[in-house]
């Protein structure tokens, strides 16, 4: 019998070296690269995608899967996504993530630049872990980490 | 003092200046710390982008503004865009601009818009010809076998 001892086979999602990936989903290719370097430097392995529809399909959740009985979706540690995108806005994405069995745990960080207390309302009764205003700073995602760790 | 440390000396003093005068605020030192030896290209990469999308909003944003009918929702999603892309590179001047313009969006004043748009393209410029400077000087240091000082 051969053991299978590759990434995708442990269950908590992590690599061989204890990494954590965060999938970050932004339409702007601007943020998207910023985003994408404040988590590399805080030690993060990082995929982008440009909209909602993307990011359902990198993990799993596309509507061409959704009837495929094996789980084609990468394992992701948490999701950072913008609010305001155009079609599937980040508020969307989230409810579709909660609303999945295999994703409702992964922790969804909303971003936004703007300061909108409905708003921020809104995403924390969906479940968001936290709503963080943008830019991002580095210190923001060290504190991500260590909640994370935590 | 030698050529190189005259150059750097001057550069500190540039950049201090676009911060002091308020084309640039703290998001720009923030991309500068982001960058490393791992990737020492990376604000030049990130401002290059930021030229690119720019200039594309702003055409569009003279189209959208020559309709004999205009579309105020696009206008101000493209003026959002731009608010956005300015702020994340800290171009302050720019990103106020597109604040300002936003106001004139809600109001459905072409007149006004249009006036914004200028306005905003002299910010842009303005900030794209300081970065410009600074980048130039940034390599004429390293050419010379200088190091970029951070302060």
């Amino acid at each position: 019998m051969e053991l299978d001892m590759d990434a995708s086979s442990l269950s908590n999602g992590m690599g061989v070296e204890n990494e954590l990936h965060v999938l970050a989903v932004d339409d702007s290719l601007i943020d998207r690269r910023l985003v994408e370097k404040l988590l590399k430097n805080s030690s993060f392995k990082v995929t982008t995608a440009e909209n909602g529809l993307r990011a359902l399909e990198f993990l799993g959740l596309g509507e061409d899967q959704k009837n495929n009985l094996k789980t084609t979706g990468s394992k992701v540690n948490l999701i950072i996504t913008d609010y305001c995108m155009p079609g599937m806005t980040g508020y969307d994405l989230l409810k579709k993530i909660k609303e999945s069995n295999a994703l409702k745990e992964v922790p969804v960080v909303i971003v936004s630049s703007e300061n909108i207390p409905t708003r921020i309302n809104k995403c924390l009764e969906e479940g968001a872990q936290q709503f963080m205003l943008k830019p991002l700073k580095q210190s923001d995602v060290k504190k991500l980490r260590c909640q994370l760790m935590t | 003092m030698d050529l190189v440390s005259q150059m750097q000396r001057q550069f500190v003093d540039y950049k201090n200046s676009l911060f002091r005068e308020g084309f640039l605020d703290d998001q720009f030192k923030q991309l500068l710390q982001l960058q490393d030896e791992s990737n020492p290209g990376f604000v030049v990469e990130v401002v290059s982008l930021f030229f690119q999308d720019s200039e594309k909003l702003l055409n569009n944003l003279a189209t959208a503004l020559q309709q004999q009918i205009v579309d105020y929702k696009q206008v101000d999603a493209y003026v959002h865009q731009f608010k956005g892309s300015s702020s994340s590179i800290g171009a302050l001047k720019v990103k106020n601009e597109c604040v300002a313009f936003r106001n004139y969006c809600d109001e459905k004043n072409r007149e006004r818009c249009e006036k914004c748009l200028e306005q905003l393209k002299r910010e842009y410029i303005a900030v794209k010809n300081k970065l410009g400077t600074l980048f130039q000087m940034e390599r004429h240091i390293l050419l010379r076998g200088g190091s970029i000082p951070l302060e």
